[in-house]
């Protein structure tokens, strides 16, 4: 019972310190659908006691926190996944403003010497 | 018709050797011609920048950030494009290449016999001028396979940084370059996959001048995977779309 409490509180924090960040924009909503799963998953564990069980048997895992732990790790990997494909996408829009900045600078110091 | 061509030059950390590239290049420009030499200063943390002001015949863009010298190139094909220049050259800051043989890569490119062309080291079996160290030449051959496996045609020197572009291919470039580190074979399939004419040019090349090459030893590892995985995605995928 006690653990239940615990892991209900712990869960219904971890759900309001994403929607904190999403609310005063410190998270783009786009990124933060996967850790909004993840927090209702934790919440439905929480209130759901024999829930994990259940799911273990169900799949076979005949150890019930092994299944936590199966979906936690693919949890993280799927948002380092995410974060590789924002990072490839943010490298490109990097080398984009780099290259324009380089062409400008070129062509403000060009106009500089025409004027002279 | 008077043509324009752009000598691109990335560089970073050249500052001993561009003042002597620059010289090089244009020593060897034909009479006629409007050759543009536009040097694209990838974030060197040495002098360079300061020589080029200083030299200033040379357009200098000078990049905010470094970004490989996939990045740097692709600056300078945008210079190209943008400045309506018929054929653009890529040529190494560091002094290895040599401009005597510009005009023979746009001599194919004049005669439209290719869109793109690669200056090589290994044509004919007599091996004049610097032919490199026998690892990159291993790493070359292997490379020269892979690409013959996957897109039919054989590049004598896939890693050569000496390459002409027709406007044509300059377009495509500006869009689609490979713009990470050590793009070279990687284009080759590219353009090959997007129906660009490539052809070989034999060309002779010096040990490098100044500076330390982008490829030291223990790269060599994580060079061959990474660019053996970038040709084996590139043929993959379909080819691009918004190009002439």
């Amino acid at each position: 019972m006690r653990i239940q409490i615990i892991s209900i509180i712990g869960s219904l924090i971890f759900t309001s310190f994403i929607l904190y960040l999403i609310r005063w924009k410190k998270l783009k909503e786009a990124y933060a659908l996967i850790w909004g799963i993840m927090s209702i998953f934790f919440l439905i564990l929480a209130c759901w006691v024999d829930g994990l069980t259940f799911v273990s048997h169900m799949i076979g895992i005949f150890y019930a926190p092994a299944t936590l732990f199966l979906v936690l790790l693919l949890t993280v990997i799927l948002i380092m996944i995410q974060f590789s494909v924002i990072i490839s996408r943010q490298v490109d829009k990097i080398r984009n403003l780099s290259q324009e900045l380089a062409l400008l600078k070129e062509q403000l110091s060009r106009m500089g010497k025409d004027k002279k | 018709m008077k043509t324009k061509t752009a000598v691109i030059v990335p560089c970073f950390n050249e500052a001993d050797s561009i003042r002597g590239v620059i010289d090089d290049i244009l020593s060897n420009v034909p009479e006629k011609e409007d050759w543009r030499i536009i040097v694209v200063n990838d974030c060197s943390t040495d002098n360079t920048l300061a020589e080029l002001e200083q030299d200033g015949r040379a357009v200098v863009l000078d990049l905010p950030c470094n970004l490989g010298v996939g990045g740097a190139v692709q600056a300078g094909f945008k210079y190209a494009w943008r400045n309506n220049f018929d054929f653009a050259v890529k040529f190494d800051g560091d002094g290895q290449h040599r401009a005597d043989y510009i005009s023979a890569l746009l001599e194919v490119l004049k005669n439209d016999e290719a869109d793109f062309v690669v200056g090589s080291r290994f044509i004919d079996s007599s091996k004049k001028g610097f032919q490199s160290t026998s690892l990159r030449r291993a790493g070359i051959k292997f490379f020269r396979f892979l690409i013959r496996l996957l897109s039919g045609c054989a590049p004598s020197d896939p890693t050569s940084g000496f390459r002409a572009y027709n406007r044509a291919a300059l377009k495509f470039a500006t869009l689609h370059y490979p713009s990470f580190d050590y793009p070279e074979p990687e284009e080759i399939i590219l353009m090959r996959k997007n129906n660009f004419r490539f052809k070989d040019v034999l060309t002779e090349m010096r040990e490098r001048q100044g500076g330390v090459s982008s490829i030291s030893l223990f790269k060599a590892v994580y060079y061959m995977f990474k660019v053996g995985f970038a040709i084996l995605m590139v043929a993959s995928r379909p080819k691009e779309e918004e190009h002439v």
